[in-house]
């Protein structure tokens, strides 16, 4: 075991932990650890472009991007959030542009902007070009740019290293903390991939930047990799889990295969159609029609198929038609995601539409933080030294329903405030004593799992469990399928308790991982249910077909799902629409919630 | 809800399932430092759509867990799964089965001239270190402006080519120069200083220039097309290599 000391330490690679460590690196002594190599990260995946009213190409302002986002997110947005994220978009683009990033131009020689799903100009009149971009690789050049930035300020970089636990003075999934007393972080333990070696990193502030948790679903557009390892490891802790019942499914995965095609296919103009040649959008979205907002049209798509109006031999998808679009316009602006059609469905855009089908997407909820970026254990408390931001945060800029680009804008924006806060922290606190033998828990389960002679298999228990939330927790959801999908979870738990692996080695044993990864997938599933069967009303990515109006009075507001012991009384701020306690094995999932900041926005209704 | 892969519209009817053999090569280290080489082959029933990595995946997941490889984001933009397939460097995760004879065994093996560390995953160390080396960061001088630096659609075209990059590696561990030199930096890291010399913001070219002058520089390149072959995100290596040597002689960039 070896032992390292660092100022700050970062967990995670993406754009969010890359753009922190920028922040942070030259403040403090600083150390980014990921379980990939950075540039594998799936920020790299993202396509279509992120939002700033730079309004270089036509009238824009921050105001109207904030109220997007607030609408967009079907008002379960913190107010106070998404006014930051767009006023400061506006710097973070500048900032990105500065660092080397190859945005598509003007014809003046300007960052071009292009439409995208419910971005529009005054609150709502017509779509707004303000998504910045770089071709559809726009993720992709985020990635580049920002690792090139990490090369060139030198940060220290733990890669192929997976961090396993996260070391707090006061565990608060172990007992009751009372509310106002201190809870600070010292550490986290990693495991290295290469040899098997564990890592204690001591550290007066962590930031988790860990990204997203789509691996729980079936049909996603996420990475292998993607498997809530950041939110699981707070949760593990006692630290609540905000708002987990919404994951985005992005309508244009491609048919079959959940690969993402990017909302800018719709933003350059390409249409989508039922089996009729119908472009059923008009119908659903009267003025901004294919660019609804992402669970709207998502919605929509599952809607016709459902009604029999589906494209292909088992009517079970819808299409996306390129085809009245200029060769030469797709090849400029969209030759990524063309090239997928291609390749993996044999499909030729220019000339034919494509097989595409909602695909899971993103998680809104995560890790609750407020505006620094410093994460909360309650209502108000903070984790002293802990930071999140990025897919595995809930600041909560996307509220229900995130709007496309606002993701790669959250990772800048936010990935450099915690980044900031951490570094500001770390400068003026003093390291916290680790726990005795720090890595004991962690090495322990690790070394029952790889020891285990045989038990179950990880693939096996990990394809139910994405069959189960794939079938009874996807765009439509009851209290039948949720409490189905629940009991599914549970029996699944319990079989993971006898999990085992073949590769019993110390070198590069990516099986054992797979297992790790496996149980975080499972804490994650169960927390997006329990927070789905509770919220008995409609609202952004989560539509209950038994409760198919939002309701505000009863439910505007977050949930937060902690992890206590079994038996113990429910925390303080487990109040409210949502309090139910759901009993585990070893412990139970108290659901509580916390009050949405509302500053200039009262909810309306959300038509577009 | 949705449609899986096993009812995908895509392959019904289309491409049937059918069976394939995977013929791997393993490298198998112990915990006692040595290590054992040996082929491994599996025989998988397969469906149209299927790539090879789905292919790795079945015998991880269901023959032998201790296969390793890397892999993450699945559809050939994150550069994990680099390997050689049937003799060429290919992601394992664009190449998709049936577009390979599977009358014959599809062999698999670790991309070249890189450590092996266990199975298909190499030692990417090297390679990373070469593209740090050629400043692969915009480099300018004087005060930034407020706004954007203005930059035209033709001068952003220049570039474009080598900004898809990927540093998967699977250009430079098919050079036949890198495998016999491992100094050679390469032409992922060439690559990588092309996107900026031909940047018009960036004012490094001429220090980046110098560099790949070296004796283990841009000069070692034997223009064998190998790695504009094997580049799976489609950019003219060879040329922007050959552009770079022409700069190095006119200083035109």
């Amino acid at each position: 075991m070896q032992t390292h000391q660092y100022d700050v330490v970062i967990v995670g690679a993406g754009g969010a932990g890359m753009r922190a460590a920028l922040e942070s690196s030259t403040r403090v002594r600083t150390a980014v650890i990921s379980k990939l190599y950075p540039t594998r990260s799936h920020t790299g995946a993202a396509q279509g472009g992120m939002c700033a009213a730079l309004a270089n190409v036509e009238e824009d302002n921050w105001e109207w991007h904030t109220f997007d986002t607030v609408k967009g997110g079907d008002y379960l947005v913190d107010q106070d959030a998404a006014e930051v994220m767009a006023k400061e978009a506006i710097d973070a683009v500048l900032d990105l542009e500065k660092m080397g990033l190859p945005f598509n131009r003007t014809p003046e020689g300007r960052i071009d902007q292009r439409r995208f799903g419910g971005h529009t100009r005054n609150h709502g009149e017509a779509a707004v070009r303000r998504a910045c971009y770089a071709a559809d690789r726009t993720g992709h050049m985020i990635l580049q740019t920002l690792y090139q930035q990490c090369v060139k300020n030198e940060v220290e970089f733990f890669n192929e290293f997976y961090v396993l636990d996260l070391l707090v003075d006061h565990d608060l999934a172990a007992g009751h903390v009372p509310e106002g007393e201190e809870v600070n972080v010292s550490g986290v333990v990693a495991y290295e991939l290469a040899t098997g070696e564990i890592h204690v990193f001591q550290a007066k502030a962590v930031v988790f930047a860990t990204g997203g948790a789509g691996k729980i679903f079936k049909t996603t557009s996420n990475a292998h990799t993607l498997t809530g390892d950041g939110m699981a490891l707070a949760y593990r802790r006692g630290i609540p889990l905000e708002d987990m019942e919404f994951f985005q499914f992005h309508p244009t995965g491609l048919a079959g295969l959940g690969i993402l095609l990017s909302e800018a296919a719709r933003g350059e103009g390409g249409i989508l159609r039922n089996s009729e040649g119908e472009r059923f959008m008009e119908r659903y979205a009267p003025t901004i029609k294919d660019l609804a907002p992402r669970d709207i049209v998502a919605r929509s798509m599952a809607n016709e198929v459902r009604e029999g109006r589906g494209a292909g031999p088992n009517k079970d998808y819808v299409l996306l038609d390129l085809t009245h679009l200029e060769p030469a316009h797709i090849d400029a602006k969209l030759p990524d995601i063309t090239e997928f059609a291609r390749t993996y469905l044999g499909i030729e855009p220019y000339t034919e539409p494509v097989p595409v089908y909602p695909t899971a997407h993103y998680a809104m909820g995560g890790i609750p933080t407020n505006i620094e970026g410093e994460v909360l254990r309650n209502e108000t408390d903070v984790i002293k030294g802990l930071y999140a931001a990025g897919e595995c945060a809930c600041v909560s800029v996307h509220g229900s329903n995130r709007l496309g680009t606002n993701s790669l804008l959250d990772i800048n924006v936010f990935g450099k405030r915690a980044g900031r806060s951490a570094a500001a922290y770390a400068a003026a606190a003093e390291f916290v004593a680790l726990p005795d033998e720090p890595a004991v828990v962690a090495q322990a389960e690790l070394e029952t799992i790889r020891t285990r002679p045989d038990g179950e298999r990880v693939a096996d228990i990990r394809r139910a469990l994405q069959e189960t939330m794939d079938a009874n927790a996807q765009v439509f959801r009851t209290a039948e399928s949720l409490s189905q999908a629940l009991a599914d979870v549970k029996a699944l738990r319990t079989r993971f308790e006898s999990v085992s692996v073949q590769d019993k080695s110390r070198t590069f044993n990516t099986d054992l991982l797979e297992a790790v990864e496996l149980g975080f997938l499972l804490d994650i599933a169960e927390t997006v249910v329990v927070g789905a069967l509770r919220r008995e009303e409609s609202r952004g990515g989560h539509f209950r077909e038994d409760f198919p109006d939002r309701d505000d009075a009863g439910f505007m507001r977050h949930t937060m799902a902690y992890r206590r012991p079994l038996g113990s009384a429910a925390d303080g701020d487990a109040e409210g629409p949502f309090h139910h306690v759901e009993t585990f094995d070893d412990y139970q999932l108290v659901l509580g919630s916390k009050s949405v900041t509302v500053t200039r926005y009262q909810p309306m209704e959300r038509k577009y | 809800m949705t449609a899986t892969i096993e009812d995908s519209p895509a392959q019904a009817g289309t491409v049937p399932t059918f069976t394939v053999t995977l013929r791997i090569l393993r490298h198998l280290p112990a915990d006692d430092g040595t290590a054992a080489t040996r082929w491994d082959e599996f025989e998988l029933q397969v469906h149209g759509t299927d790539r090879v990595l789905d292919a790795l995946h079945k015998v991880k997941w269901e023959h032998d867990g201790s296969l390793t490889f890397r892999r993450s984001c699945a559809h050939g933009v994150c550069g994990s799964d680099a390997m050689r397939i049937n003799g060429r460097n290919r992601l394992a995760c664009k190449t998709l089965l049936k577009d390979l004879d599977p009358s014959k065994p599809i062999t698999i093996e670790p991309i070249k001239g890189l450590p092996v560390i266990k199975d298909l995953v190499v030692d990417m160390e090297p390679f990373f270190a070469s593209y740090r080396e050629i400043m692969p960061f915009l480099i300018t001088t004087g005060n930034e402006p407020t706004k954007e630096r203005l930059q035209s659609a033709e001068q952003r075209a220049r570039f474009d080519d080598t900004t898809k990059c990927i540093l998967c590696a699977a250009c430079t561990s098919s050079c036949p120069v890198f495998w016999t030199d491992g100094q050679y930096f390469g032409p992922a890291a060439i690559v990588n200083a092309h996107r900026f010399i031909f940047d018009s913001r960036d004012e490094g070219g001429a220090q980046r220039l110098e560099i790949l002058n070296d004796k283990e520089g841009v000069w070692r390149c034997r223009t064998t097309f190998n790695c504009t072959e094997a580049c799976p995100r489609g950019i003219e290596v060879t040329k922007a290599i050959q552009e770079v040597k022409r700069a190095m002689i006119t200083r035109v960039f």
